[in-house]
This record gives C-alpha cells, sequence and structure tokens, in this order.
C-alpha cells in the first residue's frame, strides 16, 4: 500500500515481524495488532502477562530549577495537584485546553528530580507544541524519542519481573520489590538503565518499561523467555482497556469534552478543586459543582451483536447520546461499549436501545470497569 | 457444482439455479476472531456487489458482499450460535447464506480458484 512508504517504523519492528505479528499503521507507525489472535493474546494477559510495545507513545523529561518550579508549570497546563505529587509517584492527569476540552490524557511521575510524562502517540507532537508555547524560560521539556516503551501487563507480571536483578539508580529510590501501583522509579539491569513504573492500560497489576531504544529488543527477548511473557499486538491492548473503562483518546476523549463529562472528576485533585487555576477551570468546576449536560457511561448490551463507535443512542423516538468506544469483551464474551449519553440518563441500570444499521438493540448502563481491575492501588481496601 | 471467487473474498458455490456464499480462508484470516455474523432474512433480495451480510471481529465490522444478485433463501443457523465457525470453517461449515440466482450470467466475471489463488498471492 502507498501509505505504508509514510509509515515510521519502531524500534522493535524486526522482532515483531519474526514473532508474526500483522502489522498496521497506527499513530503514523507501523505497528503489531495481532500476533497469534486478539481473543486468545487478550485471555493471555488476564490469565498471565502480556508484553506490549507502545514505542509510539511520547515520553518527555520536563526539568527546571527545582521541583516546586516543575510542579507549578504543570498545574497551569493541568488539573493534578503536582505539588503533592511524591518523589516517586505516578498520577493519571489530563491535558486540558483553555476551554476546558481535553487535549490529551497522561501519566506523570515525580522522579524526584524532574517529571517524567507518558502521552499518547498520535497527540505527542500537538502536546508538545502546547506545552513549547507556554514553557517559561527556566524550564526545559524534552522529548525522549530515543527510548522505547514497553508495558507487561498480567498477574503474572510482578513474578517475572521480580527474577531479575532490578539495582536502584540510587540509593534514595525504591527497591523494586517496594514499588507499589502507581510509583515509578529507575532500576539498573544488565547495563541498561530503565524507567519502571507500576502502572499499564489493561485493568490488570503490571509495569511500563522505558528503555534506551538500542537496548529495547534485547530487553524484550529478555522478557519474552520467560514462559508467562507473550507479545500482545494493539487489537487486544483495545479489548482489555475497554473492559476496564479506560477511555481511549481520540475516540472517548476529545477537544470538545471535559474531565466532568468524560467522569474523569478524580483527576482533578482535591486542592485544584478548590483553588482552581488550571485551564478552563470556570467551566470545568462549574460542571463539576452543579452538573454536566452529559456523561460518558459504560454499556452492556443485549444479545451478540456489537455496537461500534458512532452508533447512535436512544431512547424512544429521541437520540440522547452516541457510542465512543464499543466492541466484544473475550474476559465477559458479550459486547460493551462506552458512550456519552443525556446525564440524567446516565444512572446505573438505565435502559437505553443503540441504532446498528437501522437495527435497535437494547442496553443497559452499567457501573465501570465492565471487567473488575485485578491490582490493588495503596489506601485500597482489600 | 463449482466454486468461484470475488475480489472482495467471498466465495460462491452454484448449484443449478441455487448457490451458497460464504467468506473465503484468507479473509477470515485478514478479520481475525470472528464474534458475530449479521445474516440476511430469507426473502430479501440482494444485488451483485451490494452489501448482504456484515462480519464483526473483535475489533471492527466488515461488510460482506453479494457475489451475484439474487434472493436469500436461507441463512446459517449454526454461525449464531458459533461465529468462530467462519474462523475454523471459513468455506465449509461457517457458510453465510444461500440464494436462488436472478441472473447466473453474472457469474461470468468471478474468478475460479487457481485465478484466486493467484489474485491472493499478489496481495
Amino acid at each position: 500500500m502507498a501509505d505504508d512508504a509514510d509509515l515510521k517504523t519502531l524500534p522493535l519492528d524486526g522482532l515483531h515481524r519474526r514473532l508474526g505479528a500483522r502489522m498496521v499503521p497506527f499513530a503514523g507507525y507501523a505497528m503489531p495488532i495481532q500476533y497469534e489472535g486478539i481473543i486468545a493474546e487478550h485471555n493471555w494477559t488476564r490469565q498471565k502477562a502480556g508484553l506490549f510495545d507502545v514505542s509510539h507513545m511520547g515520553q518527555l523529561l520536563v526539568e527546571g530549577p527545582d521541583g516546586a518550579a516543575v510542579a507549578d508549570w504543570l498545574e497551569s497546563l493541568a488539573p493534578g495537584d503536582f505539588k503533592a505529587l511524591q518523589p516517586h509517584r505516578v498520577r493519571y492527569s489530563l491535558l486540558l485546553a483553555d476551554n476546558g476540552g481535553v487535549l490529551d490524557d497522561l501519566m506523570v511521575t515525580n522522579t524526584g528530580r524532574r517529571f517524567y510524562l507518558v502521552v499518547n502517540g498520535a497527540t505527542k507532537h500537538d502536546d508538545i507544541a502546547h506545552m513549547e508555547a507556554r514553557r517559561p524560560a527556566g524550564i526545559t521539556l524534552h522529548h525522549m524519542d530515543d527510548h522505547a516503551l514497553l508495558a507487561l501487563q498480567g498477574p503474572a507480571a510482578v513474578t517475572v519481573m521480580s527474577r531479575f536483578d532490578l539495582v536502584p539508580e540510587t540509593a534514595d529510590q525504591p527497591a523494586f520489590a517496594d514499588l507499589k501501583f502507581m510509583a515509578g522509579a529507575r532500576y539498573r539491569w544488565n547495563g541498561m538503565l530503565l524507567g519502571i513504573t507500576r502502572s499499564g492500560y489493561t485493568g490488570e497489576d503490571g509495569y511500563e518499561i522505558s528503555v534506551p531504544a538500542a537496548e529495547a529488543e534485547a530487553l524484550a527477548e529478555a522478557l519474552l523467555a520467560h514462559d508467562e511473557v507473550r507479545p500482545i499486538g494493539l487489537g487486544a491492548r483495545d479489548s482489555l482497556r475497554l473492559e476496564a473503562g479506560l477511555p481511549l483518546y481520540g475516540h472517548d476523549l476529545t477537544p470538545d469534552i471535559t474531565p466532568v463529562e468524560a467522569d474523569l472528576s478524580f483527576a482533578i485533585s482535591k486542592r485544584r478543586k478548590a483553588e482552581g487555576g488550571f485551564p478552563g477551570a470556570a467551566r470545568v468546576l462549574d460542571q463539576l459543582f452543579n452538573g454536566a449536560a452529559r456523561k460518558r457511561v459504560g454499556l452492556a448490551i443485549d444479545g451478540r451483536m456489537p455496537a461500534r463507535e458512532g452508533a447512535t443512542v436512544w431512547t424512544g423516538d429521541r437520540q440522547v447520546g452516541v457510542v465512543t468506544s464499543g466492541g466484544f469483551a473475550p474476559s465477559l464474551n458479550a459486547p460493551i461499549a462506552m458512550a456519552y449519553v443525556e446525564t440524567p440518563l446516565a444512572g446505573d441500570g438505565t435502559a437505553l436501545e443503540i441504532d446498528v444499521r437501522g437495527k435497535r438493540i437494547a442496553a443497559t448502563v452499567v457501573p465501570m470497569p465492565f471487567k473488575a481491575k485485578n491490582y490493588v492501588r495503596e489506601g485500597d481496601r482489600k | 457444482m463449482s466454486r468461484l471467487y470475488t475480489q472482495d473474498h467471498e466465495w460462491i458455490e452454484v448449484a443449478g439455479g441455487s448457490a451458497t456464499v460464504g467468506i473465503t480462508d484468507y479473509a477470515q484470516g485478514q478479520l481475525g476472531d470472528v464474534v458475530f455474523v449479521d445474516l440476511p432474512d430469507a426473502g430479501r433480495q440482494v444485488t451483485k456487489g451490494g452489501e448482504a451480510a456484515v462480519v464483526e471481529s473483535v475489533k471492527a465490522a466488515s461488510d460482506v458482499y453479494a457475489p451475484v444478485s439474487g434472493t436469500v433463501t436461507e441463512s446459517n443457523p449454526a454461525l449464531t450460535d458459533d461465529p468462530s465457525l467462519v474462523n475454523s470453517a471459513p468455506e465449509g461449515d461457517g457458510w453465510f447464506f444461500r440464494l436462488t440466482l436472478s441472473d447466473a450470467s453474472e457469474l461470468d466475471g468471478l474468478m475460479d480458484k487457481a485465478a484466486y489463488d493467484a489474485f491472493v498471492a499478489s496481495l
């Protein structure tokens, strides 16, 4: 295909092809959509551990005269409480436009010296331009485009990674065994310096591992050498995150959607709710306290026919929403979807209908995640 | 009886004035795991090259086109219970629907097995 010539390749391109991946264009790169099959890969990740290449994502380092100056700047871009983010802790956050619309969702790690950000692949260049245009003197923004990013996800991820002799880069960084969910640090292994966060996008426990591009294949091979680990493509990544109720940027999140509408108010830290001072705060806080007209919900769908992105949601003869992600949930053996619906119809148990190719199928608003998460955050009650 | 193929990767097995339609092994491999097939009801008129069914994989919905014009007489009830038959037996038990042909001359432009295999090899 003519378009393929314009596609960039990722550091693990050769490995994916040797492993029999079907490669597709995604975010400007040739990426593996599947190896043995989406359902098998999905189930393997839920039962063992899946290795994902997410090197298309943007890895950014923000440095300044001190951590407080960087946190201050990040708080002018996103509604997180970065001043209170402790060293080696990770937070989910949202890059907001001046009207409160979501420009991207991202993970922010306080490394102790600087802040490490992971943003979406399709938006990374826009994010960098947005941040550069607002970057004060004294703060630097570095795109780590010489690094790959791997994710090891699933119940066996901890066991597998624990077999690696991971040595903290410095004495003030946590031992690998002490790395809790939504924490991160740097470790030396086999001559490599790895940035590891315990986090992910599957609803499973696991890690995301930043590795110099030149060493990514050796690390991937070392991980795949363990019986519990198989390579997993983008197809299963999508079905796993959908079951986990996690939004996908460009689909469930766009510049036309606010954090409150997206049901991501948890990403607006308590102090920021009181103080504001983030882009679009007036609109976003008004929605937070007085309600928004629409809300992102999960839909359980009757029968077997999936409803896809763009399908309209109805009650009687009135359209009340639209599906933004939908597909088949292998762990539930049923179709599921995310949709934006009018807030009065967003309550759990609300019966709705979805139009799929002119047929009405019954759907019910259900809590997300669709599939119970399989990790424990600090502070969670077991 | 003879089996013919389209460039859209449907197969049609003709027996007298009626025919059975499905998708090829190549097509199912491209689609991946099939989770649902939206089949035409008996009595529906289909047009050569027009949409006749929709096959849903985990990832996406894909149209299946009618290789020839005709009237659907039956769709495969086994696919309702086990859509994965499209993956495991695409050119056998995973057939989609049967129809009566309205114009047998429409078969003339279709490929035989050797031509289809060469077509797939060229992709």
